[in-house]
């Protein structure tokens, strides 16, 4: 590993001027991805400013009944916030889904969000890699890919994010507030990560030096029923092979409004626009749900051995909905 | 500056060494440690050759198999992938004192009584990790394995205790011993 200076800033203002003005400074959250990084030579930074003293650590309920989470807010703690359990189940259970719980207890809402790929080639610095090394090549594409992406995947790249988090504040319109050099800026969580086009090694939409600050989730009553199911190797503590964050809002049996995202086969959480808009107005049965799964997917182009992840997403999206469904009519049914 | 000493801090981009030092006050057990450390340092590698506690114990050193769980201000965290830098004032609670010297805890004396390691290099870490998730449950936190969100309380089913162990490995796959052990304590109360 790199040696490197360590710094506690007094504030947010603090923290981007010093970033903003050395260019291997970074930001130091959990640190459960970047000191994993920085021991595997991948991350080589000469300062890390440590951001998990600043205060941006709280959960805050907004007067529109959205929320406000702090970007040092530790994993475990917002998915053991009892307003998100209530108002927003599908972010607590993409939270309960990643990792294992030490590491919730490390990771910070920023560091998750910006976490980098686990493709095998970005991480083993023999290995040529064009988002690590811009122009160097993709080892994926012709390699292991099983893992990576099936959507908005370019020829110089082909790997996903891997969060989960990420995509229940997908399908839920996070906002996410951020600190540049020059001031605060508001940047929709969909705008926030990029899809890798010629520049896979460009990850976000902030200028250098940006430090997240905090993230607002806008209030949708309807995500009181929703959900985040993961598909993995194995039972826990595994990264997702796909995954589909969902809520429905329902008009007896029509689908009135619908949120669906797409975790494991993109860049970015995969947001379902074309799925929703196949949805509104629609029956809310399984055949419908197909039917949208399969107009979002006609636009996969999988590689060589990750094509399982089309029906894989196809089947998650419509036995999730259904569930919803389900658990919609129960509420319906039930007379306290 | 000798000329050693200057080709060494030219070798790290010019920078003196004392920037790439820190002093450090950390309470690890029953003890303040003032530490000296190179920032490269995690509280894993602090813990066992610093502070000469090895106890805890390193597997992966990547955050993937938990051997090196320890509670930091009362919290489980693995602690290779902790720098030890960032923990002026903070308190590290290890293996060597999950009880008072000489004693065992609930959780120590049923992994003895259900026979729940064969190797025994994992067990420091199934120690505290089980340690800090009875004081989630005691939260009322819920898992990925929980049905009602919104309970205040789960019981620690087996299923419920094998999720929030995932973060544990167990290379000699003593995981239904732990489990039992691990439940003996939950049923009685769940041990402070
Ligand atoms: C074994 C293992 C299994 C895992 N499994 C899963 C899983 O199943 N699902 C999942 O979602 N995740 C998983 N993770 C990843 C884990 O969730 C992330 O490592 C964690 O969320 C990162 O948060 P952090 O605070 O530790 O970030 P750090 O490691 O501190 O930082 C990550 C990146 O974000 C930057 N950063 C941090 N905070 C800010 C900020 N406020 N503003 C701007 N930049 C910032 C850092 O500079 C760095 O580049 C796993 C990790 C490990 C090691
Ligand atoms: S998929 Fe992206 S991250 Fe993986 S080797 Fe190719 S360029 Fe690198
Ligand atoms: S040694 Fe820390 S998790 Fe394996
Ligand atoms: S007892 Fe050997 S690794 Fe668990």
């Amino acid at each position: 590993m790199r040696a490197f200076r360590y710094h506690r800033p007094r504030d947010i203002a603090e923290a981007v001027a010093v970033v903003a003005a050395e260019p291997d400074a970074t930001y130091l959250g959990g640190g459960t991805n970047l000191v994993d990084l920085m021991k595997l030579g991948v991350a080589r930074p000469g300062l890390l400013v440590d951001v998990t003293r600043l205060p941006l650590d709280t959960i805050g309920t907004l007067p529109d009944g959205g929320l406000r989470i702090g970007a040092t807010v530790r994993n475990s703690d917002l998915a053991a916030d009892l307003t998100v359990r209530r108002d927003f189940p599908m972010l607590a259970r993409a939270l309960l889904a990643g990792a294992s719980g030490q590491l919730r207890n490390m990771a910070t809402v920023g560091g998750n969000l910006l976490q980098r790929t686990r493709c095998l080639y970005f991480q083993d610095v023999t290995k040529p890699c064009n988002k690590r090394e811009p122009g160097a090549g993709c080892a994926a594409r012709e390699g292991q890919h099983r893992d990576l992406a099936i959507l908005g995947t370019s020829d110089a790249c082909v790997a996903t994010h891997p969060s989960d988090l990420a995509v229940a504040l997908a399908a839920l319109d996070a906002v996410v507030e951020v600190q540049e050099p020059a001031g605060p800026r508001d940047i929709p969580l969909a705008e926030l990560l990029r899809l890798p086009g010629d520049e896979p090694d460009r990850e976000t939409t902030m200028v250098r030096g940006g430090l997240v600050t905090a993230v607002r989730v806008p209030p949708l009553p309807y995500a009181r029923v929703s959900t985040y199911r993961k598909a993995r190797d194995r039972a826990s503590f595994a990264f997702a092979a796909g995954s589909v964050a969902a809520a429905v809002g329902l008009d007896d049996g029509t689908v009135r409004d619908v949120r669906l995202a797409f975790g494991a086969v993109a860049h970015r959480p995969w947001r379902a626009y074309v799925a929703e808009d196949a949805l509104r107005g629609q029956p809310a049965t399984p055949e419908s749900f197909g039917r949208a799964a399969d107009a979002e997917l006609a636009a996969a182009q999988p590689l060589r051995d990750n094509g399982f992840k089309v029906p894989l997403v196809r089947n998650l999206t419509v036995a999730t909905l259904t569930d919803l469904v389900d658990s919609h009519r129960r509420a319906a049914a039930w007379v306290p | 500056m000798t000329d050693v000493a200057a080709g060494a801090a030219a070798a790290r981009g010019g920078l003196p060494d004392r920037d790439l030092r820190s002093r450090v006050a950390v309470r690890v057990n029953d003890d303040v440690r003032q530490l000296d450390l190179d920032n490269r340092t995690t509280l894993l590698d602090a813990l066992r050759e610093q502070v000469g506690l090895t106890g805890t114990k390193k597997g992966c050193d990547h955050g993937q198999c938990g051997a090196c769980t320890v509670l930091l201000d009362g919290r489980r965290v693995q602690s290779c992938l902790v720098l030890a830098v960032t923990l002026d004032g903070a308190e590290v609670v290890t293996v060597e004192d999950l009880a008072p010297a000489g004693d065992l805890h609930p959780l120590q004396s049923r992994f003895l009584e259900r026979d729940a390691y064969q190797c025994g290099y994992c067990t420091p870490g199934q120690l505290c990790s089980a340690t800090g998730m009875l004081a989630e449950a005691r939260r009322g936190w819920p898992s990925a394995v929980t049905t009602d969100l919104v309970a205040d309380r789960t019981a620690l089913t087996d299923a419920e205790i094998r999720e929030r162990m995932s973060g544990n490995l167990c290379r000699c796959a003593a995981y239904p011993n732990i489990v039992a052990a691990i439940r003996d304590v939950a049923a009685a109360g769940g041990a402070a």
